[in-house]
């Protein structure tokens, strides 16, 4: 998450001084992702300094110290960004999809073996995270949302190894087709060439 | 004492040329208050794994212990009471009886057993207390939700001294949030001391379970090692 947008969020409740600023934020996303102290100071200073919060004065004293409050500008900063969709359109360079690729090229390798050592590992994550949630037992809005994201985040991984069990294996027992005449610019759209 | 174990347990289905090896000596054991998933692809033997451990179909060759009793010795009475009385079944689809009210439907088994009708009642009544369901026992089945049913589907599986639960797909039709009540349920009957197996493919469902066991073309492949507690996750990226 940004911090920038995360600190504007906490300073639209009201007023708030550094330090305090601090604690929240990491209160508000469960602990999940916790956070180093001096980016929020650092942080704080980016935004008094682009006009989008305001300190109480001008005192040169240190950040946990000083008071905040989010100016109209940095309201309408915060709407627009809670609204604004993150780039998802173009797939991220993935580890896990390069190794299966990978594994189909080198000789000898079963490939349904490499998927399931990936496969055990997310699941014995996901049992990792179900537990927290067992143990929170819904008490927690916000740590229940971030796991909630992470278990569909890894849930959505062991899908498409799923699926390309199944297709790797489907491919095994079919003869191949011929490949479409545009097939370059679809496996550059899917990140597989340049 | 496992409350369930497969030893070596194969399957064959057909003769000759249309022979299929449904499962291949595959072992398995499950202690009492353990929950174990079983996670694969369609017709990778898992439902199979499952009808063999709760003796609605016989293995070709292996054993099966259900509370230290082998089923392959039993004599067919013997093997229709130990699965009255021990084993719980979920199946995707409820199978509640719609002119039974959800009290009377978890109260079943045991007047089917020989149980007093008054004595029945009291332990349904009370597995759907322990289930979090109470004020649900006067309800007919088409006036509850699916997740409402497949719960009360879970607290009859578990009435009386059931022990051993078996689930396949308990959550199929349901959406997520209803699929989630469910597997926290079988998980709450493990706490309880009840052994469970929940075959399923789905792995959001299959991370309740302490211990998953992967299986493919009828052999079990793999399983996930017992993880350190959750905390072990909450210190990473500090």
């Amino acid at each position: 998450m940004s911090i920038r947008h995360a600190l504007l969020a906490l300073l639209s409740e009201g007023p708030k001084y550094g330090l305090r600023l601090r604690e929240e934020f990491e209160a508000g996303t469960g602990e999940v992702w916790p956070l180093n102290i001096g980016q929020v100071y650092t942080t704080l200073q980016r935004l008094e300094r682009d006009g989008l919060i305001e300190s109480d004065d001008d005192d040169e004293q240190d950040s946990p110290q000083k008071r905040f409050r989010i100016t109209a500008q940095g309201d309408r900063e915060l709407a627009a960004w809670l609204r604004t969709p993150p780039d998802m359109s173009s797939p991220p360079r993935d580890e896990l999809v390069i190794k299966v690729l990978v594994a189909l090229l080198v000789p000898g390798t079963d490939v349904r073996e490499v998927i399931q050592a990936h496969r055990r590992y997310l699941v014995e994550l996901m049992q990792q995270w179900t537990r927290i949630k067992d143990a929170d037992a819904g008490r927690d809005l916000a740590l229940g949302l971030a796991v909630d994201a992470e278990l569909f985040r890894l849930d959505a991984v062991v899908r498409w190894l799923d699926a390309a069990d199944g297709r790797i294996r489907r491919a095994a027992l079919e003869p191949p087709i011929a490949a479409r005449d545009d097939l370059p610019r679809l496996k550059r759209k899917a990140g597989l060439a340049r | 004492m496992s409350m369930l174990e497969l030893r070596q347990v194969s399957k064959v289905y057909g003769l000759g040329a249309t022979e299929v090896h449904a499962l291949h000596d595959v072992s398995l054991a499950v202690a009492p208050g353990a929950m174990v998933a079983v996670m694969g692809p369609s017709g990778s033997g898992k439902s199979t794994l499952l009808t063999i451990a709760g003796s609605l179909e016989e293995p070709t060759s292996g054993q099966v212990l259900v509370a230290g009793h082998e089923l392959t010795r039993m004599s067919r009475n013997d093997k229709a009471r130990l699965r009255r009385q021990s084993i719980g079944y979920v199946f995707q689809d409820f199978n509640l009886l719609p002119g039974l009210t959800a009290a009377e439907n978890v109260a079943l088994p045991l007047e089917l057993d020989g149980v007093s009708a008054r004595k029945a009642r009291e332990a349904g009544l009370r597995a759907l207390t322990d289930l979090g369901l109470a004020d649900r026992a006067p309800s007919y089945p088409d006036q509850l939700s699916g997740g409402e049913r497949q719960r009360v589907a879970i607290a009859r599986a578990v009435v009386g001294d059931r022990h051993l639960l078996l689930a396949d797909e308990p959550s199929g039709a349901l959406d997520s949030e209803n699929g989630e009540a469910v597997m926290r349920m079988i998980h709450t009957a493990c706490k309880r001391g009840v052994a469970a197996v929940v075959v399923t493919h789905d792995a959001q469902l299959a991370s309740w379970a302490d211990r998953v066991v992967f299986i493919r073309d009828g052999h079990i492949v793999d399983q996930t090692v017992p993880a350190p507690g959750p905390e072990s996750l909450l210190g990473q990226d500090r």
